[in-house]
């Protein structure tokens, strides 16, 4: 039963992976990328790890899942970000069908 | 002295659970390593101005309960970014209009700001990329922006800022 239900989880878990891997290749700059990657990548690992958790049970394996997981929902966004800020500092320009760009505007002021 | 003491146990229980399943001596190792890492980590992770301000124990417990429900708003809110991010991933006609905006923010104290700033790059359609401290602004990327509007709230934000608002402030 329990690989059953882990096994469906890491199956879905899979699947918003390769969404995000789509997204990486069909949007049109840096940022939507990042936004794409961030967010699937995150959930995506996540179901897989928390699906082999369920999968394993309480054993050495499932609780460094578990471990792992915790890390990963930690700092995946804080790469996320630190990789947009980067890539505007450094001068990447964001793409021509852009709406707004407040933050160009107050960059300077920012330290 | 009570967070070195909290910073000792946390230590000691990533120890145990990455050297699963414990026994007497896994046990020791734990509290020896765990002592070290405590003294070594202790300047750094906890606040350089000592004491802590004193708070009720209900308090406490209502700030950890407002915690708990910070979680579940915060998965239920990954589960709709993921399913918006490839909503539009899979659209033929690429539904998107990106951009940056800047939004106000009320929250001050730094971890309560960390914790505003990884939320919101979690949620539906949004990067953070910088935050300005002294003015209060959060700058995001959108995926999709719906109007022209300078600075401007957005309802996912202001839930965040409540809730964590009644957590660390």
């Amino acid at each position: 039963m329990n690989e059953t239900i882990g096994g469906i989880i890491i199956i879905i878990g899979v699947i918003f992976d390769f969404f995000g891997c789509i997204g990486l290749i069909r949007f049109p700059d840096v940022y939507n990328r990042l936004q794409a990657s961030a967010k699937c990548v995150t959930l995506g690992t996540s179901g897989i790890l928390f699906g082999l958790f369920i999968y394993k049970g309480f054993t050495a394996t499932g609780i460094k899942a578990l471990l792992c997981l915790v890390f990963i929902i930690l700092t995946a966004p804080v790469s996320a970000h630190v990789l947009a800020r980067g890539a505007y500092r450094s001068g990447v320009k964001p793409w021509d069908g852009s709406v707004s760009d407040d933050y160009e505007k107050d960059m300077k002021n920012i330290k | 002295m009570i967070y070195r003491i909290m910073l000792f146990l946390l230590w000691a229980f990533v120890w145990l659970l990455l050297s699963w399943p414990p026994n007497a001596a896994k046990i020791v190792t734990a509290m020896i390593v765990s002592i070290f890492v405590s003294l070594l980590t202790a300047d750094i992770l906890t606040s350089r101005k000592g004491t802590a301000p004193k708070k009720s124990f209900i308090d406490i417990c209502a700030r950890i309960s407002w915690f708990f429900w910070y979680v579940v708003v915060f998965l239920w809110e990954c589960l709709k970014a993921n399913i918006d991010v490839a909503y539009r991933v899979l659209h033929p006609d690429l539904p998107i209009r990106p951009g940056t905006v800047k939004i106000k923010t009320n929250l001050k104290s730094d971890i309560a700001l960390t914790f505003l700033a990884n939320s919101l790059t979690l949620t539906p359609g949004r990067t953070t990329i910088d935050i300005d401290k002294e003015r209060g602004f959060i700058y995001i990327h959108k995926l999709y922006i719906r109007k022209e509007t300078a600075v401007g709230k957005v309802d996912a934000v202001e839930k965040f800022e409540n809730i964590l608002g009644k957590i660390f402030e």
